[in-house]
């Protein structure tokens, strides 16, 4: 009987000699980039929204004076307090290094319109759109991946050509058209849940729905693509070639690497999803962040708009973040470093 | 906005919005391609923006009084001479619609064409000099990816609310980094191959190689970038007007319309309607366009 062969050595490092795979650099990239990032959004909006309050119509110490004790109470030595109070009468550099210094540490001040502090409101808001956001992401993610894998197991049948419509149809379809066809379907004429609000029961069911079938439809879109270009490769043709079964072929080898772009996706779908949250939020009266954006805007009480669209573009920031180390943890082949 | 952007992902520079060359050429043969399908999605979308850009050409000039009012025609049903009726105002819908249409669509183009222009300037600008203009105008743009374009058009709203310039600098500054981003990636790609390399050899200026190697590169990729930059413009400022912050009423404008006829849906369903749907036709024209080379 001949000798069993030695076992062979483990596979030799020599294999991957051209390449280097280093998971702390890769991360460390990443943590830099995103951090640099962060600080410069911050910057750049800090010095927008003081630009516009210094060109602002009428006198900004008069405005925050009667955003604290009424329009009817203001007079010139109210104001005059004011400015003495928030250095107003100091150079405009001076000003914009005391801003960003405030927002730094998280105070944006006290809203022109209300009075009350930014920073207390705006946890509030953020907190109401997580919650949304969260839903329709999840919501989204689901719905497009099934109807995804669905229409790639029967390419060019009637379920494929029946989600190419279907997706190019949500493509042009604005957020806000959508929301109201759903208002008007299901809350005016069904009567199932009610239009707008927050806080009873069924509210978030509409706003979380229109922000989902528009994320869904670029969902499957992308699912199917990944899927039937997966289904077409060798190692899948290999993979059924040795008798796997076919839930186990989708399981093991299909999902898996279809999972990387899928949540490489994610971080292009995080810029669409913040400003749907915007539309989406005004029309159904949602009170997070995009409606308290679009009031501030109307109402030009800037300090509240540079604390959101500081809170929207960190959420971006963030997101993104976790996106790319996602996609590191998920795919050796991003850490190689050239 | 969120008509989605081509698969530009943006948190990768290299990443190319289309690989128009799919099929390698055989060293012999033909390449055995089926023959060429016939792009019906394209030449629905062509038809359907003429028609679009005729309406808003020839429109304006039939229905000329888009603002006067007449109370005694208030929302009065579809007729042969007014094909959409008259608003709660007595106002010419198709006259307001028409104007809409031609807004909507100008604006479109003006954006794009700023936008266009400043990013490729500035990505071929960044790809030719390298070194700190490159690092400088890369800082700069990562700025912008972290604001969705929305939000960019909102800031220059607070500036001075319902003026149309701020609404065309906004989109303009919202849509400019994506062809910036492009455009210096592949112009990078190009300036860096041995074509290149044998055209300096040879002394050709920048000329020949602006036209010769990169034009021919970057084109398809512009093009389809346009078609799906209008089709942001479009939606960013209906709305804007929408959520109450752009354009101001007795301007005719896509979302306005909306906005203006949406408590009347009950009544007059055929005022709602109407620019709900030259709205969709609108961006469905401009989406599909060049919606084969987004796919691939």
């Amino acid at each position: 009987m001949a000798p069993l062969p030695a076992p062979s050595p483990p596979r030799s490092p020599a294999a991957r000699t051209d390449h280097d795979y280093s998971l702390a650099r890769a991360v460390g990239k990443v943590l830099i980039r995103r951090a640099a990032q962060a600080v410069s959004v911050t910057f750049a909006v800090t010095v927008t929204c003081f630009v516009i309050v210094q060109h602002l119509p009428g006198d900004i110490a008069f405005r925050i004076a009667a955003g604290r004790y009424g329009y009817d109470k203001v007079d010139a030595s109210a104001a005059a307090e004011v400015r003495a109070e928030l250095n107003l009468d100091t150079p405009a550099w001076q000003q914009l290094g005391g801003w960003i210094a405030d927002a730094l540490r998280l105070d944006f001040g006290a809203s022109l319109v209300t009075g009350a502090s930014v920073t207390d409101e705006l946890a509030h808001h953020l907190s109401a759109t997580v919650h949304l956001a969260a839903v329709a992401l999840l919501l989204s993610v689901t719905l497009g991946t099934v109807i995804g894998l669905l229409a790639a197991r029967s390419r060019g049948g009637v379920l494929d050509r029946l989600t190419d419509a279907w997706v190019a149809l949500v493509r042009a379809l604005p957020p806000f058209v959508l929301g109201l066809v759903l208002i008007i379907v299901f809350s005016v004429q069904l009567g199932w849940v009610p239009a707008a609000g927050h806080g009873e029961r069924g509210n978030i069911v509409l706003p979380a729905l229109t922000l989902a079938v528009g994320l869904s439809g670029l969902f499957a879109r992308v699912t199917r693509d990944t899927v039937a270009q997966i289904l077409e490769s060798e190692h899948v043709h290999f993979a059924r070639t040795k008798g796997l079964a076919g839930h186990i072929v989708l399981a093991r080898h299909v999902l898996r690497n279809a999972g990387v772009t899928l949540v490489a996706y994610i971080g292009v779908q995080v810029l669409i999803l913040v400003e749907g949250v915007v539309v989406v939020e005004s029309l159904f009266a949602w009170p997070g962040l995009g409606h308290a954006l679009v009031h501030a805007v109307f109402w030009r009480d800037i300090p509240s708009m540079q604390a959101t669209v500081l809170a929207l573009a960190l959420i971006v920031v963030v997101v993104s973040t976790l996106v790319d180390l996602a996609v590191l943890a998920l795919d050796p082949r991003t850490r190689e470093m050239q | 906005m969120s008509t989605t952007p081509p698969n530009v992902d943006h948190t990768n520079a290299e990443s190319p919005v289309t690989t128009a060359h799919s099929q390698p050429t055989p060293l012999w043969g033909t390449t055995g391609q089926a023959p060429r399908r016939i792009p019906w999605a394209r030449l629905a979308s062509t038809g359907l923006l003429t028609a679009l850009a005729l309406f808003a050409l020839i429109g304006p000039l039939i229905w000329r009084q888009y603002t006067s009012q007449d109370l005694s025609q208030f929302l009065q049903p579809p007729s042969l001479a007014e094909p959409f009726g008259h608003d709660h105002l007595g106002r010419s819908v198709i006259a307001r619609l028409a104007h809409a249409t031609r807004l909507s669509l100008g604006l479109a183009i003006v954006c794009v064409a700023t936008a266009a222009t400043t990013g490729v300037a500035l990505g071929l600008l960044a790809a030719w000099r390298r070194g700190w203009v490159d690092q400088m105008l890369l800082g700069i743009s990562e700025i912008f990816l972290a604001l969705p374009a929305l939000l960019i058009v909102l800031i220059f709203a607070a500036l001075a609310s319902g003026e149309m310039w701020t609404i065309y600098i906004g989109i303009a500054l919202a849509l400019w980094v994506e062809y910036f981003r492009v455009v210096r990636a592949r112009s990078v790609s190009v300036l860096t191959s041995p074509a290149i390399e044998a055209a300096n050899l040879l002394r050709l200026g920048p000329a020949h190689m602006l036209r010769r190697h990169l034009w021919p590169e970057l084109a398809p990729v512009l093009l389809t970038m346009a078609s799906l930059g209008m089709a942001t413009a479009v939606l960013a400022m209906s709305t804007l007007s929408y959520v109450g912050v752009g354009l101001k009423p007795p301007t005719a404008e896509l979302g306005l319309l909306i906005t203006e006829s949406l408590p009347y849906y009950h009544e007059a369903p055929w005022m709602v309607t109407a620019p709900i749907v030259v709205l969709l036709l609108l961006l469905a024209g401009l989406l599909g366009l060049r919606a084969q080379e987004v796919r691939r």
